[in-house]
């Protein structure tokens, strides 16, 4: 287990290595990159924007339920959910389930083109495979995946006062007035920094595992399973240790 | 020109390829046969790189190709194309831009002049009118043609085609192998074709490799074939009774010939030799 653990890693690093060179030709490496940005950030926004709207929701109904004590203002749901939606919901969840999503396709996407010799044929013309595939989409997912985590923490924290105002637990004055109340910049970038750390961690392993597939359809299938499975468990991992340093 | 000087490679305590040295000319197509699991895979894989070589030099116009640097080796390998067993086409891509997306990578001149030489590869493989459909929309036989296309659109001095007949019917087979053997001969390309189908070996071998066991076994062209006395090679070759009978036919075709007479002679002389 721990030779596997240091052979994995040891790979993964010259894998990142690996694709520090210069390119080929900018051009289409940069348009390599912006096709990523686009599948990454644009493919992704219609699930980002569905558990968005329902975790605020829930959390509103949730913190709501909790504070029953009539000298806890209503404003401190308000509070409440904008808190845990910036230091919690919007990076860690919103990521954990863009593993899943962008995860697998790049794991799939890259094994694919492993198992069929398309990854061959571009090292047969000449061109540094890991710097052309994988370097745009790791780049890709650490500008477009912060992007994402912003939007999911605007649109939970809208769709927990929706929630509120119309179940009725909540007027839209009061959940304003919360949202403003003791307010720090500083939890905005910790959760920033989470997720420049979460996108890279996605896009990087997923890539590792799609890009040395070995064997056929079973093993590209496998390879996007590990790939989202590890990729959630070093999110997790990293999402306590940010915590516990940043915090 | 490519030359391979006694190239040995293994895996873990498994030796496949022992020593092999061959050198495989300009402008003439150069088999590499076998049977499965005899090496001829890994030996074009290291050809081209794909893989190290445990010992050995491999020369590409006397460059010694193993000793090069990753810098090095980027600059033979833009005048290298390779057609692949399964065409490797990307998949994102039309037809047109599949062949276009080495010119796009290190192609210089206009767009214009990038779709004229598009063109020009396409209408060489007659493939124009699909130009604008994508891989999983053409058969296997139009993919290796665009396979074709696209390995030769930068001008390369080296082709290599892995099992370029494997999956098509004789007759597209027929063609993918004319193609390759008149690309050969007009741009002076060397051409290696790992391969086992009997049709490229009678067609097409100018010049032909046997690996047996990771060894080269046997060395000459589709016409030393007919006289060859090598056991093991005329086991593989003419494998079925059928190809046994055509193998004899053929040597009494050229035997009543007189003017082959003498060369029967000379090539009984060397076959015995190898």
């Amino acid at each position: 287990m721990e030779f596997k653990f240091f052979y994995h890693f040891g790979n993964f690093l010259l894998m990142l290595k690996g694709m520090f060179s210069r390119p080929e030709n900018m051009k289409m490496y940069w348009k390599q990159f912006m096709q990523q940005c686009v599948d990454i950030g644009v493919g992704s926004f219609g699930i980002v924007f569905i558990i968005s709207l329902f975790m605020g929701g829930v959390t509103t109904l949730q913190t709501a339920y909790q504070l029953v004590s009539p000298i806890i203002p209503k404003s401190t749901i308000a509070q409440v959910v904008r808190d845990t939606i910036i230091l919690e919901f919007a990076p860690t969840l919103t990521c954990i389930v863009l593993a899943g999503v962008i995860g697998s396709k790049i794991a799939s996407e890259l094994g694919n083109m492993r198992i069929s010799e398309q990854i061959d044929a571009l090292e047969i013309m000449g061109i540094n495979t890991k710097g052309y595939l994988i370097a745009p989409k790791i780049m890709g997912a650490v500008l477009m995946i912060p992007v994402l985590v912003a939007i999911a923490g605007f649109l939970g924290i809208w769709g927990g006062k929706e929630a509120g105002v119309l179940s009725g637990i909540i007027s839209e004055e009061q959940f304003m007035q919360g949202l403003r109340q003791e307010f720090k910049a500083y939890n905005v970038f910790f959760a920033m920094a989470k997720s420049y750390t979460f996108g890279f961690i996605i896009a990087s392993v997923s890539a590792y595992y799609g890009y040395n597939v070995t064997g056929g359809a079973l093993e590209i299938g496998k390879a996007s399973t590990t790939a989202v499975v590890v990729s959630c468990v070093l999110i997790l991992f990293m999402d306590y240790a940010l915590t516990a340093i940043l915090l | 020109m490519i030359e391979l000087q006694d190239i040995k490679k293994g895996f873990a305590d498994k030796e496949i390829l022992k020593g092999v040295s061959a050198v495989m000319e300009s402008g003439k197509v150069n088999l590499i046969i076998g049977a499965s699991g005899s090496g001829k895979t890994v030996m074009m894989k290291c050809i081209v790189g794909l893989m190290g070589v445990g010992s050995g030099k491999i020369l590409y116009d006397n460059q010694d190709f193993t000793a090069m640097d990753d810098k090095e080796k980027k600059v033979v390998r833009q005048e290298i194309g390779m057609l692949f067993q399964g065409s490797a086409l990307f998949d994102s891509m039309t037809v047109e831009q599949n062949v276009m997306f080495p010119l796009d990578m290190f192609g210089k001149g206009t767009l214009r002049d990038k779709k004229k030489r598009v063109a020009e590869c396409l209408e060489r493989v007659q493939l124009m009118e699909a130009a604008k459909k994508f891989p999983a929309e053409i058969s296997g036989g139009m993919k290796k043609r665009v396979g074709i296309a696209r390995a030769i659109v930068l001008n390369p001095k080296y082709l290599f085609c892995d099992e370029p007949n494997s999956g098509l019917d004789p007759q597209t087979s027929l063609l993918i192998d004319k193609l390759i053997t008149e690309l050969t001969k007009e741009y002076n390309i060397t051409t290696v074709i790992n391969t086992h189908d009997m049709n490229t070996v009678m067609e097409s071998g100018d010049h032909i490799v046997y690996m047996y066991q990771g060894q080269k076994q046997w060395e000459g062209s589709n016409k030393d074939i007919i006289f060859s006395k090598d056991q093991k090679l005329n086991d593989f070759i003419f494998a079925s009774e059928f190809l046994r009978e055509a193998k004899e036919m053929r040597q009494l075709d050229i035997f009543k010939d007189n003017k082959w007479r003498d060369q029967l002679k000379n090539k009984e002389g060397n076959a015995s030799g190898k």
